[in-house]
This record gives structure tokens, C-alpha cells and sequence, in this order.
């Protein structure tokens, strides 16, 4: 495959400015005042994008992820090292900074199309579909300082899916407009991904990964810490987190608590579906510890099944083996594969103590004639 | 494109397309070309620019007319009832300056502080940042000739005959004006980024500008002995506005010496009389300069526009 994006060693500093001087009079009595640190956004990145990948880039705030997806653009250049695209780029980053709130929808989806490299007379061609995915085809001559703030995102995102780009960047935008609108704006990322189109989707949101990518590449404060596959991108995403809250609550949190196998009192997590299956997490810990409990189930897909904790009634744990017992009564899933994830987080589900994903890997059968993830048991008759 | 949801799979491959390389610093020809690439947008750009000018105003794109016409004015009655210099049909000789004049303030004063007032656009949206300040040179240059084609029709109503001889020489000057304004603007709008007084000190220095610039006055009837007399002469043609000024009045007004109209055996020295190749010559020279110039404004941009995001 072509590659369509290739970063070799790219770095990225900032200056920042503690005091501001920027008029001639104070350049000119303090030339020296303020002080000048420079922060290293991002410290020698590589990693290549083959053509039809969807790629997710994870990290938390700071992380650099954003400038990365900046640098990949256009809009920053980076220190040092260089980027190659191939291909058209749209990117949705910061909808609608390129609006002129004067103009009417229709001049703005022409000058939003001609900043994103698209001539004329595709945005013509376009235009008709640019309208009706916005869904504010009776406002379109209207000035845009006129529109909802969701209007605006909707006409900026519509611009910048149809304008029919090979490589679409995606940064933390899916969160725009109404619920409804979200899905159709995944609805048309999962297209993209089917039209063989390249995709960068940059978010903090794990779930989102999951669902829609292929591989993951994660960043921690200008690093690039893993890039490959999804599931292992992601736990060593989830492993780093728990990492850094070490680091920062080193005193309560230091190993204390770690997870150590999932088990099963019959040793087998083959299950027919329908059927309880009984679970028994092995947490060791250091010291006294007392938390709620969360375990995820997810299809092999990457699609959340199910995410449950202890409901209120925290795990006690005491110094040295502890056994929580996990009881799914009936399970009503059907045949495959489902991984499952546990961990313990504090009382306010702000902190995660230890987590161990993929714990254990549960296989369903199911010969019944239902199709898909959950058995409903439905029966169907004619009235 | 397919809106359908069956879409076929895209089967294009990417083998063939152009690399682009986004890297710490581009090297001027790739610059050049980059911002050849995006002219579609530059254009989008002015004529939005334009739009939004006017826009909500009754009489639209006619205030582009209408202010010049009300500066003219003024300086025409100030310079002919009361301060009397004496220069016939001196509303053509003003028109012809005031042209030039206008475009070259209306950009710069408009191009300075365009990508810190932009600043939102520049931080999120990739394209060439000189595209902006450029947008409004261009704006600029759409009222020059709005204001060109008034006075030619004035100059025609008034059966001024223009110097057509000359006028070969007026391409060449306009283009040595258009590619000027654009250096500076381009450069200003740059260095306004670190320095935000640049903005202010702009204004100021245009306000002086103008009075170097034989516009409301005839240079070879005022200050041209004083300055011969000391050998200083090139130093008022240093200033590049001057000979384009200058060559639009010999082409417009034509007479290089006239009688004065406060007493007629008084005779004015209006334009210098040189002759159509030496006017052809500098005009070409100024050409040169400022094809250079403005070569060295990209280059300046394109160091300045590195830590853009740092400073806005």
C-alpha cells in the first residue's frame, strides 16, 4: 500500500512567554524583561500512515496529540524533521475558525472550501450535498453571525466531508451537535473508512478508538509511546495513565494494589450463552485499600458491550490475597469471542488504582438462531 | 462524490500524487509555488474582503468612489482658491497622483494588522498566511482601477488629451506599484505580529509618506532647486512611490511646463522632462527592484512565520 502520510523525526517547541512585551515603548525601557522557556511539544515522532488505514492517535491533555494533527496540516511547521502527504487533506479541527460571520452560508461553504484547497468548481458540484447533510438548507443565504453555534459546526463539517478529500483529520470534533447529528457524522467516518479513505482521528475518548480504528498510536508528553494495533495501543494507554497516578499520588498509590489473574472455579471461560458464569478476580494488596470495582466486556470488534461496578457497595481490600467474586447470572450474549476488562478505581471513579485489560477472554456459544451480540429471546407471531 | 452508503470503494490509488512536505522551512521557489497553487483562494479572499467592506451599506461599492472623490475635492479647492499654486487644470494632476497614492495607503494601512486581527483563522487553518495581507492589496488594487477608469473619464469629459505616447510606460509602472505594496504589506503584516505598534507607526509614517510624494504639490516647482542645489535629488526618488506617482501625471496631465494661472507670465515647472526612454528606463529599473524586493519579502515571511502561533 501507498503510504500517505509519513513523519520522520518530527519535533516541535514552543516558546513560551512569561511576560509579554509586544508594545515598542515596553521592547524599548525592558528589552530584557520577561523571561523566554522553551517547551518541547513533540520530541521526535516517526510513524507512516499506509493508504486506507484509520488511525487513532490517543494521549492525554498535553500529550501533544493536537499538535501533531496541527503539524500533520499545515498549520504549524514543525522544529525540526519533515512531513509527506500524499493526496488531498480536509481537516476538522476547530470548525468554522474560517468563517467570516459577515458573509452568507452559501460564500462562506465557498471560501471554508477554497481555504481547504478545493477549487470552485468542485465546491459546485458539492454544493447541493453540502447543503442537505448541514440540514439548514433554509438558512443558507443568511449571514452566518446569524446561525446557532450548532448550524455553524454543521455547515463547517458538512463542508469538510464532502469536499471528497483522500486523507480526512479528525481532532475531538465528534462531539458537535445534537446526539443525532453525532451519529450521522460517525455514520459518515465509518463510510469513509469503507471508501478505502485514510483517516486520522485524534481523541482522548478510548471508546471512540475502539470502535472505529485499526491501530492506535499513542502519545505521553511529546513521546511516542506505542503504535500498533488497537487493543494493545490502548492498554498501554490504560497502563501508562496508571503509571502517571502513581507518579503523582506516589505515596497512597505505589503498587500497593495490582491485579493478578482472572480465574474461573471450573477453569474453563467457555459458556454457553444463556447459562451463569461465575468469575474470580485475584487482586493482591499491599495495604488496606477500600474503592469501588468496573469491568468492561467488549466484542472482539472493539464495541462495548457492557460496563458495571459494584454498585455502591465498595470492595474492602485487606493487606495480602483478596478473591472478588464476579457473578453473571445469565448470559445473554451470543457466539464469539468477548474480552474483559477489570479494575479498581477510588470511591469517585476519578482515579484509577489498577486495571487489567484483556483479564480474561470469554467465549460464548450459542445455537439458537438469533444473530448479532445479545440474545433478546424474541418470538415472533402473526396477529 | 457518492453520497450514497453503498459507495463503491475508492480504488484511486495515491501512487502518483505529488508528495507535499511540510518541514520547518520551505525553500522560496516552493514557497512561490505554493502560493501560486492557492491563487483561487487569494481571489475568494478579495472579493469577500470586498463584500463584507460594503456590506450593509446603501450605497455599497460606491463609497470606493465616493471617498477618494471627497479627498480630491478638498485638496482641490485648498490647493487652487487658497493656497493658489497656480497649476492648470490642476484637479488632473491631483486625480492622477491621488490614484496612485490611494491604493498604496488603503493596502498597507489594511494589510499590517491583518494576521493578528486573523489570528483565529492562521492558528487553525493551513493555506500561505501572506495569502491575507495579499487579499488586501488585491482589495486595494480593485478600487485603483475603479478609481483609474473614473479618471480616465474624467480626463475625457474634460478633452484632456492624455499623453498616449507614454502610455506603454503605465503597465509597467502599475505592476512596479502592485508588486511593491504587496512586499511591504506582506513584510508589515509579519513583522506586526512581534511589534503590534508596527500597526500605528504606520499610520504615522504614511501620513509623512504622502507629503514626500508629489501629490498635492508639483516636486520640480517646489522643493526639486533646493535639493539640486545640495546634490540631494536621487534622494527624493529613492522613495519608489515617487516615479510612479510622477509617471501616471505624465501620462494624465501630459504638460511638463506651464504657465502659471495666478499670473500668467510666471512659468511653472510641473513634471521633469525627461523623455520617454528615460521614463521607460527607470520604470523598468523600479520593475526589477521590486520584483527583488518583493522576493525578499517572502523570504523574510517565510523566518517570521515560524513562530507565529508562539506570539499570537
Amino acid at each position: 500500500m501507498t503510504t500517505v502520510i509519513d513523519v520522520q523525526g518530527v519535533s516541535k517547541n514552543f516558546k513560551i512567554h512569561h511576560e509579554r512585551n509586544q508594545s515598542l515603548k515596553e521592547r524599548l525601557l525592558h528589552p530584557r524583561a520577561g523571561t523566554t522557556e522553551v517547551f518541547h511539544a513533540l520530541k521526535g515522532v516517526n510513524f507512516s500512515v499506509s493508504q486506507g488505514e484509520t488511525v487513532g492517535i490517543i494521549g492525554h491533555n498535553g500529550s501533544g496529540k493536537s499538535t501533531l494533527l496541527k503539524c500533520i496540516c499545515g498549520v504549524l511547521k514543525p522544529t525540526t524533521g519533515e512531513i509527506s502527504l500524499r493526496g488531498s487533506l480536509a481537516a476538522l479541527l476547530e470548525l468554522g475558525a474560517g468563517f467570516q460571520t459577515e458573509l452568507s452560508g452559501r460564500d462562506n461553504v465557498y471560501l471554508y472550501g477554497a481555504m481547504l484547497g478545493f477549487s470552485k468548481k468542485m465546491v459546485d458540484g458539492i454544493f447541493d450535498d453540502v447543503v442537505a447533510f448541514s440540514e439548514i438548507e433554509q438558512f443558507i443565504d443568511t449571514q452566518v453571525k446569524f446561525y446557532s453555534s450548532g448550524m455553524y459546526v454543521r455547515l463547517a463539517f458538512a463542508v469538510a466531508v464532502n469536499v471528497d478529500p483522500d486523507i480526512l483529520v479528525v481532532d475531538e470534533v465528534l462531539a458537535v451537535g445534537d446526539e443525532r447529528f453525532q451519529a450521522k457524522c460517525v455514520e459518515r467516518i465509518r463510510q469513509f473508512k469503507e471508501e478505502g479513505r485514510t483517516i486520522l482521528l485524534v481523541t482522548h475518548n478510548a471508546d471512540q478508538v475502539r470502535a472505529l480504528c485499526d491501530r492506535a498510536i499513542v502519545l505521553n508528553t511529546g513521546d511516542m509511546i506505542a503504535d500498533g494495533p488497537t487493543q494493545e495501543s490502548l492498554r498501554i494507554f490504560r497502563e501508562h495513565l496508571l503509571e502517571d497516578a502513581v507518579e503523582h499520588d506516589s505515596a497512597r498509590l505505589s503498587e500497593t494494589i495490582k491485579i493478578d489473574t482472572v480465574t474461573s472455579p471450573t477453569g474453563s471461560f467457555e459458556v454457553r450463552s444463556g447459562s451463569a458464569l461465575h468469575l474470580d478476580v485475584n487482586v493482591h494488596a499491599k495495604s488496606a485499600y477500600s474503592g469501588n470495582f468496573v469491568m468492561e466486556i467488549f466484542t472482539r470488534g472493539g464495541l462495548l458491550v457492557s460496563r458495571s461496578d459494584a454498585q455502591g457497595s465498595p470492595v474492602n481490600l485487606t493487606p495480602g490475597h483478596n478473591v472478588i467474586g464476579i457473578d453473571l447470572a445469565q448470559l445473554p450474549l451470543l457466539d464469539g469471542l468477548y474480552d474483559l476488562n477489570v479494575g479498581i478505581v477510588d470511591h469517585h471513579g476519578h482515579t484509577v488504582i489498577a486495571w487489567s485489560e484483556q483479564a480474561a477472554t470469554i467465549q460464548v456459544t450459542y445455537d439458537g438462531r438469533e444473530a448479532g451480540i445479545v440474545e433478546l429471546g424474541a418470538t415472533i407471531r402473526q396477529q | 462524490m457518492s453520497d450514497a452508503p453503498s459507495a463503491e470503494p475508492r480504488r484511486r490509488s495515491l501512487e502518483d500524487t505529488p508528495v507535499r512536505v511540510v518541514s520547518a522551512r520551505a525553500t522560496l521557489p516552493a514557497r512561490l509555488k505554493n502560493l501560486w497553487s492557492r491563487r483561487e483562494l487569494l481571489l475568494g479572499l478579495i472579493s469577500s474582503d470586498i463584500r463584507i467592506k460594503y456590506k450593509n451599506s446603501a450605497l455599497g461599492i460606491f463609497w470606493s468612489m465616493l471617498s477618494p472623490a471627497f479627498t480630491l475635492g478638498v485638496y482641490y479647492m485648498v490647493f487652487s482658491f487658497f493656497l493658489k499654486n497656480g497649476i492648470p487644470n490642476f484637479v488632473i494632476y491631483l486625480f492622477s497622483g491621488l490614484v496612485v497614492w490611494n491604493m498604496f495607503q488603503n493596502a498597507i494601512n489594511s494589510a499590517t494588522p491583518v494576521i493578528v486581527d486573523r489570528a483565529a483563522l492562521v492558528k487553525k487553518v493551513s493555506f500561505p498566511r501572506e495569502i491575507l495581507a495579499l487579499s488586501n492589496v488585491g482589495a486595494a488594487t480593485v478600487y485603483f482601477v475603479v478609481q483609474l477608469v473614473i479618471l480616465i473619464i474624467f480626463v475625457a469629459a474634460l478633452r484632456h488629451a492624455p499623453a498616449w505616447h507614454f502610455m506603454l510606460i503605465l503597465p509597467i509602472s502599475f505592476l512596479s506599484l502592485f508588486l511593491f505594496t504587496s512586499a511591504l504589506a506582506v513584510v508589515m503584516s509579519a513583522v506586526n505580529v512581534y511589534l503590534r505598534d508596527t500597526k500605528h507607526l504606520m499610520e504615522v509614517l504614511l501620513q509623512l509618506w504622502f507629503w514626500l510624494t508629489p501629490v498635492v504639490y508639483s516636486y520640480e516647482n517646489s522643493i526639486a532647486p533646493h535639493l539640486h542645489r545640495h546634490g540631494l535629488s536621487l534622494l527624493y526618488f529613492l522613495n519608489p512611490v515617487t516615479l510612479i506617482v510622477v509617471t501616471f501625471q505624465r501620462v494624465f496631465y501630459v504638460s511638463t511646463v506651464v504657465h502659471s494661472t495666478v499670473n500668467a507670465a510666471v512659468i511653472l515647472n510641473i513634471l521633469p522632462t525627461w523623455s520617454f526612454s528615460k521614463f521607460l528606463y527607470l520604470n523598468l529599473l523600479l520593475f526589477a527592484l521590486s520584483m527583488v524586493f518583493f522576493l525578499v519579502a517572502e523570504a523574510i515571511f517565510g523566518r517570521l512565520e515560524g513562530n507565529f502561533e508562539s506570539e499570537l
